[in-house]
């Protein structure tokens, strides 16, 4: 029986559905509630913060004196003239963004809390903030932090010798420039722990949503001088993360440091407006494309310079660099880019940090690179399919003009099935047609890669201080014939444990219900970093099928002493050990055999790790929509999504499927309808989902999915992670589509959320033009 | 996003209420659906120090057409009309407007009243009560009185209701088979407050406008009617006069600027939604 590539029903979801899952919020059902105070100002000096008068019983206060001496948050890069900024646990003198938690206040409810949070005294005097990149930049600004004077926390700079005489000589340089507008990842459950102390142990055993908890655990103990061996770190069912989970943050401390303080237990779970203002944003981004061209169309040479809004901190442990150093790296995507010369800065500003949200910068320099061919096809006169194919990598592996390996993809293959399902020329004429009538339709291409399960040495080469990327899986088999599989990596809601038991169950001829993942738990599975960058399925995966061979490997030795024949001799397949010659054994009877007889078998066990650290791989992906425009209201209806997706081997196509219809929503989201907005004062304007405005269903449109399968060398189950490329792709192939929509007014769309508004401004000024 | 405490009454008669209402003072606050009360509590942005649900007032469960006027109870859902509650122009339009009001959880709970009690500018059945020329009647200490529509709209959030009162019901004339209403909005999910709306009435006389009302909703402080624009239809087919109606509309509102749409945008869908709106009349 061949268990990968089924479209299995996730073994997680039964008791989601049911409403049986167990988030935080239900671990911290009888703690003490916390509640922050927030900063209400962007950048200010604290001039008076004490407790309320009247605290009743069962309510404490702290601020940064009560806390004391702790560590503060100091993710390091060894390169790229970072600038390593501080973030202290809760602030002693100054704020630097709104909604930075300044004190706490823990009470008997959080209703109560937050009576005594509005009792609190908090004075601040108020200075001029920077809010947006050019301000944080113009000479003469005050400094964020006096550790990065002009406000740039990291910068990257690159240029290959041939760049500036291709462009001194290219036919045609097409030169554009982006926005893309500041996103909240918006997990469906936001952040939230609940910290309990073990009184006899002293060990404290933190709940907590997150994507990481070893890092978590780490970084907590060095904050708070503890031995990392009393702190216990558990995700439980987690509602979603993005990225946005990835990070220490410093709510998370202080209930670590309230736990061990009052020997007690204590929870925060987080609002809807503490995340949309305090968690963590993205893609606040500014891009200056230009591509020289030759006469055909063959792309000669690129030119990007990036501008990425870090906000007022780095985020631990993927500092602030991770979204300009993304987009300095892997620009030049899936093309062939013989020369390019790039400057990417990551801007301070008193704004909430960045952190990793799904695709990273990859949606956005997708949207740059896509929108760049589809202007260059329209000023060469062009097919907008043509200018693609003559340059996307078609030979593998290939070298990337950043030094990436580019592993076997189907670059071309991909544009060409989405060309064929979406029968361009029928479209046109429809297209004609409508236009006839007053009607707008456009099409939209997007072709990217996505670079994914990328091990250690990736990370070491942006010089971060913190480097992720291993993973460790310990397995075992029980002595009734069950599998446990400890994973390092932390699944928030992608399905792994019945994933990585399909996988599993092929390696040892059992059904994968035989298998039990246990993830999550700091005291249970072994140190790994946890489920970001489309890693889990790549490193996880390969860890766990390694383990799994190696347990392979006992069980046919354990087998071939009872059948009497030889390990190379036994086959393991429907729960049996079998011989050549007939004769098998039950894997559960076997089991048992190995764990309580062990005299005969010299002490051998079922027990396995493995290990895992891959160079990283590339799914790739085109994606298309049909969009009909209302130039009237700039209503965008998408009228066909359509994806062509290649990941590699596909373990459980339902999953894979689920996984591109979330990240196409949350690209559609950026896209058309999400930004936070900020105001001059510092102030988010978008603190509730009335105002944040977060697609529903109602705004999704039906998605159509197609799979290549090329197997790269580069990964050990031939598959390739595909979290992230759903939410990559679809800006790009939205915007092209509403610029193809809108080309008989002369528009040409640079920025996203492309929103009505947007749209009609867009109109009116071409109009205003013509 | 907890409330401040607040005390709670559920009192069984309009009486009883006003005596609450009497008793509290501006501390006081009718809920009915909560939908839009109960969040912004959640906030603080609402700390109203007494809750008095009506919820259990029978006297205020009604919805009934009689003699001509369809009279809308306090604890009438939005839910209540998604099906055409009379035949004729008006219980069509109602039906029409109620599937853009929110999402199908709030239109469960959520009043007509509470709508026009709250009076968000944004509110459909604000405008949509207002281009009818409806009739609101507020139960206070001596009874009640009556209020027009036109006279109930005096601000953002702010009404003609007098402290110590509180709005029982709401009557809306049921036009006759002579009327044509339609209505647009353009929000930018489903179940968003609309950016800009309008709601139109038209009496035709042989294809003709005879008479016209035309409410805008979404776009200032409080919805208003747009009586050019309503005037530039009079002794024309409505299909050809739509666009300069729309015109009229559009160069006559005062739109406010906000994060979700700047003034000159909603200038420009007060025109389209005008238009479309006359053009749903004509087709209903």
């Amino acid at each position: 029986m061949n268990w990968v590539g089924r479209r299995l029903r996730r073994f997680e979801d039964p008791a989601l559905l049911r409403g049986e899952g167990r988030f935080t919020a239900d671990v911290a059902v009888g703690a003490r509630a916390v509640r922050f105070l927030r900063s209400p100002v962007a950048n200010g000096r604290i001039t008076a913060l004490r407790p309320p008068e009247d605290m009743p019983p069962g309510s404490l206060f702290v601020s940064a004196a009560e806390l004391g001496a702790i560590g503060t948050i100091r993710p390091m890069l060894y390169r790229f003239a970072y600038r390593a900024v501080e973030q202290p646990i809760l602030p002693a003198d100054r704020v630097h963004f709104v909604g930075q938690a300044v004190a706490a206040i823990v009470a008997p409810s959080a209703a109560m809390a937050e009576d005594l949070l509005e009792a609190v005294t908090f004075d601040i005097g108020s200075e001029t903030a920077l809010v947006a990149m050019d301000d944080a930049l113009h000479p003469g600004a005050p400094a964020v932090h006096a550790v990065a004077p002009g406000n740039v926390a990291v910068e990257g700079v690159m240029e290959s010798p041939e760049a500036a005489a291709a462009f001194a000589s290219a036919p045609h340089v097409v030169e554009i420039a982006l926005r893309s507008r500041r996103q909240n990842a918006s997990p469906m459950e936001g952040r939230g722990g609940c910290a309990q102390y073990d009184r006899a142990t002293g060990r404290v055993r933190l709940t907590a949503s997150v994507q990481m908890p070893h890092m978590l655990r780490t970084g907590i103990a060095e904050l708070l001088s503890m031995p990392e061996a009393d702190l216990q770190v558990i995700a439980p069912d987690v509602g979603g993360g993005f990225g946005q989970k990835m990070a220490l943050f410093p709510e998370y401390a202080v209930l670590v440091w309230l736990a061990r303080r009052y020997r007690g237990d204590f929870a925060w779970i987080e609002d809807r407006n503490e995340n949309l203002i305090a968690s963590a944003h993205s893609r606040d981004q500014e891009h200056r494309l230009r591509g020289a061209f030759a006469a055909d169309g063959t792309l000669l040479a690129l030119e990007a310079d990036i501008l990425a809004n870090v906000g007022a901190f780095s985020a631990y442990p993927t500092t602030c660099g991770v979204e300009p150093l993304m987009a300095f790296a892997e620009y030049p995507g899936p093309y062939k880019v013989p020369a390019y010369a790039a400057r990417a800065r990551g801007v301070l500003t008193h704004t909430c940090p960045m952190a990793p949200y799904r695709g990273v910068s990859r949606p956005v320099i997708t949207f740059g690179l896509e929108r760049l061919m589809d202007v260059a096809a329209k000023r060469i006169g062009i097919d907008p399919v043509a200018i693609r194919r003559m340059n996307l990598v078609d030979s593998f592996p290939h070298r990337s003009a950043t030094g990436l390996t580019l592993d076997e993809a189907s670059y071309i293959e991909t544009l060409d099935d989405a060309a064929q399902h979406l029968d361009i020329p029928a479209f046109r004429e429809r297209q004609k047609a409508a236009r006839a009538q007053g009607r707008y339709l456009g099409l939209g291409l997007s072709v990217f890669n996505e670079r994914t399960g990328y091990g250690t040495p990736a990370f070491a080469a942006r010089g971060m201080g913190v480097v992720p990327g291993y993973e460790v899986v310990d397995i075992a088999m029980t002595p009734n014939g069950e599998v446990e599989l400890r994973i390092g990596a932390s699944p928030h809601g992608q399905g792994l444990r019945t994933a990585l038991a399909q996988l599993v169950a092929d390696r040892l001829g059992i059904a994968p219900e035989s298998v039990r993942v246990i993830h999550g738990d700091t005291d249970r599975t072994p140190y790994g970093w946890g489920s970001f960058a489309s890693r889990a399925m790549v490193i996880s995966g390969g860890a766990s099928q390694e383990a799994a061979d190696k347990l392979a490997a006992r069980l046919r030795a354990a087998a071939a002493k009872i059948l009497q024949s030889s390990a190379d001799d036994i086959t393991l397949r429907d729960g049996e050990a079998v011989a050549g010659n007939g004769s098998s054994i039950a894997l559960a009877a076997l089991a048992k055999q190995v764990h309580q007889r062990s005299d005969l078998f010299d002490g051998f066990n079922l027990a396995e790790s493995a290990h895992y650290d891959p160079p990283g791989t590339f799914s790739n992906a085109c994606h298309a929509a049909i969009v009909e425009v209302d130039p009237e209201t700039g209503h965008v209806r998408i009228e066909r999504y359509l994806v062509v997706e290649d990941a590699g081997r596909i373990i459980n196509p339902l999953i894979a499927d689920g996984q591109v219809r979330g990240g196409v929503a949350q690209g559609i989201a950026n896209a058309l309808f999400e930004e936070i907005v900020i105001a001059e004062d510092g102030n988010i304007l978008t603190g509730t989902l009335a105002d944040y405005t977060l697609p529903s269903a109602m705004e999704i449109p039906e998605i159509e999915i197609h799979h290549r399968e090329t197997i790269s060398p580069f990964t050990l189950t031939g598959a390739k992670g595909l979290g992230e490329g759903g939410s990559i792709g679809a800006p790009a192939a939205i915007a092209n589509a509403i610029s193809d929509a809108l080309s008989p007014f002369g528009v040409e769309l640079f920025e996203i959320p492309a929103t009505p508004p947007r749209i009609r401004a867009a109109i009116r000024a071409a109009e205003a033009r013509a | 996003m907890k409330p401040a405490a607040f005390d709670y009454h559920a009192p069984r008669t309009v009486e009883e209420a006003v005596a609450l209402l009497a008793t509290h003072g501006e501390e006081a606050r009718i809920l009915a659906g909560g939908q839009s009360l109960v969040p912004t509590m959640a906030f603080r942005m609402a700390r109203p120090g007494v809750l008095v649900d009506i919820n259990r007032i029978p006297d205020l469960a009604f919805l009934r057409a009689e003699d001509g006027i369809l009279r809308i109870g306090a604890l009438t859902r939005h839910a209540a009309f998604e099906k055409p509650v009379a035949p004729g122009p008006v219980g069509a339009l109602l039906a029409r407007v109620a599937r853009h009001i929110a999402h199908a959880p709030i239109r469960q709970r959520g009043t007509f009243c509470g709508s026009l009690a709250h009076a968000d500018p944004a509110s459909e059945w604000c405008a949509t009560t207002l281009a009818l020329s409806g009739t609101l009647m507020v139960a206070g200490p001596d009874g009640q009185r009556a209020v027009a529509a036109e006279d109930w709209f005096q601000g953002v959030f702010t009404t003609a209701i007098a402290p110590g009162e509180m709005l029982a019901e709401v009557r809306l004339p049921l036009l006759g088979p002579d009327w044509r209403c339609g209505f647009a909005e353009f929000a930018r999910r489903a179940g968003d407050f609309a950016l800009a709306m309008a709601v139109v009435a038209l009496r035709l006389d042989a294809g003709r406008v005879a008479e016209a009302r035309i409410a805008l909703g979404g776009i200032g402080g409080r919805p208003e009617l747009a009586p050019d624009a309503a005037a530039a239809l009079i002794g024309q087919l409505p299909r050809d006069a739509a666009q300069s109606s729309a015109e009229r509309a559009a160069a006559g509102c005062d739109p406010q600027d906000d994060i979700h749409a700047p003034a000159d945008y909603r200038r420009d869908l007060v025109r389209v939604m005008v238009r479309r709106a006359i053009e749903d009349a004509i087709a209903a």
